[in-house]
């Protein structure tokens, strides 16, 4: 289980100190919870301070009881917590295969590769010798990120915004790959997401709006509401959105 | 030849025992070994320290190799290299210098290498280099290259010096004609404190010819590592050079690309980009459950490759 406890997070910007987490407290237990809100609601800070990319300004981690607040990215790596970037990292000289060997920690084989790659719509035979750099369109380099993220089979899984950048056509297959992952993996898959697909195979689902957890529960109980009010922070995107239903 | 000098040449030349095909190894300032076949031949130079290796005209898949040790102290060997390589071959040749340095003084070894590439002739050029050896003496080398490519003429050339070589001044000089290719990959680690300098130039002076220059390094504690290119366009042609180098600790790096287009349909492109490794490469793979250290050493291993 992961617990987040009051955790705050601010950056100086040029108006000073801007405070993007405000006092999150979580409980995350296992299972499948996506986190959602409008944009720069600090959702990517909350992924990034879970995966010691970032440290909170104030407040405290813990791993199934451990305090992992004061740990490296390494070590929360080998602890069992993987990230899939938001934009995933270019390298020269790093091909596909070198990638998912470091992410599953040990020599893996054609036929592995494959499993991880085919999950994610590539053909290993096409991608394994090729180099992770500027040569990879966006939607590759997604594909490749949620791989290593697979590849890596650990306890708690955190994928931000894997959507974007991916055609929709293949959409279906991305909902499969974490369906699959959760049911062959268990663990704690976050998915930071905006799309309502994914929102809809989550057993639970978080709102982040301003730094503030504004509601957080049951997928149930959560998206009737949130699907409703989508726009009630604005009264004029409210009636825009109305006006065009 | 005792076992030091066997594990240079199975590293410079991946030379394992016997090597089918025709050879010179040169040890210590002198020839060790040669062999020849029916369309190699190889023979001393008259008026100076060197060999000529001629190729008879469509020759196709033979390898050569003409490695160079030296595994005693204190020597200084200058040496002249002829390459002939005759019309419509097809050839792999596998140079490189490995030095093996476990006294005070310094040893040396500066290869002059000319390449003459006939008329649609094909040439893959490897060179490595490669010093160990924990004594004071330091290891250097200084190659330099010249080529001359004939109409048609392709030649590939990849250099690799990792490590281990105190001081190098490698020069390249190149003429192509009309439709000659020259490709040349390089690839450079300095560490402690080492110098390496690079300075290619390559005049394009035939209609459709090409030229492409790229150099990749790391350069890290005090090294110091100078990157120079001059690729001039004299008639219609294509060249493109691209430095890229990664910097780390102390070390220092300078790139000096030049282009000049001497005829209106020229087209030459220069590319240079000198930086610390970027953090956000370092995350991802810390991420997957590495050090930073072993990051980073993976993040050179792959660019290097």
């Amino acid at each position: 289980m992961l617990q987040l406890k009051n955790i705050s997070f601010s950056a100086e910007n040029e108006d000073g100190k801007k405070e993007i987490l405000k006092n999150i407290t979580m409980d995350i237990d296992d299972g499948f919870l996506a986190i959602t809100g409008p944009n720069g609601g600090g959702k990517s800070t909350l992924a990034k301070i879970i995966a010691g990319i970032l440290k909170p300004t104030s407040g405290k981690i813990f791993l199934d009881g451990e305090d992992i607040t004061d740990l490296s990215i390494t070590e929360r790596a080998k602890r069992g917590i993987s990230f899939a970037f938001q934009q995933p990292v270019r390298f020269k000289g790093i091909t596909v295969h070198d990638l998912i060997r470091l992410a599953a920690g040990k020599e893996i084989t054609m036929s592995e590769a494959c499993d991880y790659l085919s999950q994610v719509g590539l053909c290993a035979r096409d991608y394994i010798n090729r180099e992770v750099n500027a040569s990879l369109s966006g939607g590759e380099l997604k594909r490749i990120e949620i791989a290593t993220v697979l590849a890596r089979s650990t306890k708690v899984s955190l994928f931000d915004e894997p959507e974007a950048g991916i055609d929709l056509w293949s959409f279906g297959n991305l909902i499969n790959v974490f369906e699959k992952m959760y049911s062959t993996l268990g663990g704690t898959i976050i998915i930071i997401s905006h799309q309502e697909r994914i929102l809809n195979i989550a057993d639970k689902v978080a709102v982040l709006q301003a730094g503030e957890l504004k509601s957080y529960g049951e997928a149930k109980d959560i998206l009737p509401e949130m699907l409703g009010s989508t726009a009630s922070v604005c009264p004029v995107l409210t009636s825009n959105v109305k006006g065009a239903e | 030849m005792d076992n030091i000098q066997k594990d240079l040449l199975k590293i410079i030349a991946d030379m394992d025992g016997v090597t089918g095909g025709a050879y010179n190894i040169r040890a210590n300032g002198s020839s060790a070994a040669r062999a020849v076949t029916e369309n190699v031949e190889i023979k001393n130079k008259t008026d100076r320290d060197g060999i000529d290796i001629i190729i008879r005209p469509g020759t196709v898949g033979e390898t050569i190799h003409i490695p160079v040790v030296i595994t005693e102290s204190g020597v200084n060997d200058l040496v002249y290299n002829d390459f002939i390589i005759g019309d419509d071959a097809d050839v792999t040749i596998m140079a490189g210098c490995g030095i093996h340095n476990c006294g005070d003084d310094e040893s040396r070894h500066d290869g002059i290498h000319s390449f003459f590439v006939g008329k649609n002739a094909k040439v893959k050029y490897i060179e490595r280099h490669y010093g160990a050896g924990d004594g004071k003496g330091d290891k250097n080398m200084n190659p330099t290259t010249v080529v001359s490519i004939d109409a048609g003429g392709y030649m590939e050339m990849e250099t690799n010096q990792i490590k281990g070589i105190d001081n190098t001044t490698r020069v390249t000089r190149a003429s192509l004609l009309d439709g000659a290719t020259l490709i040349i990959r390089e690839k450079l680690m300095t560490h402690g404190t080492q110098r390496a300098e690079t300075d290619f130039s390559v005049d394009m002076n035939g209609e459709g010819s090409s030229a492409n220059v790229v150099s990749r390094s790391v350069a890290t504690d005090n090294s110091v590592q100078v990157y120079r290119s001059n690729i001039n366009g004299n008639s219609k042609c294509h060249g493109h050079t691209e430095c890229d180098a990664i910097i780390m600790g102390d070390a220092r790096v300078s790139a000096i690309p030049e282009i000049n287009a001497n005829h209106i349909d020229a087209s030459l492109i220069h590319e240079a980009a000198i930086g610390k490794i970027a953090g956000e490469q370092l995350i991802k793979l810390m991420s997957l459950g590495l050090t930073e250290k072993q990051a980073e050493e993976e993040i050179v291993n792959g660019f290097l490759k």
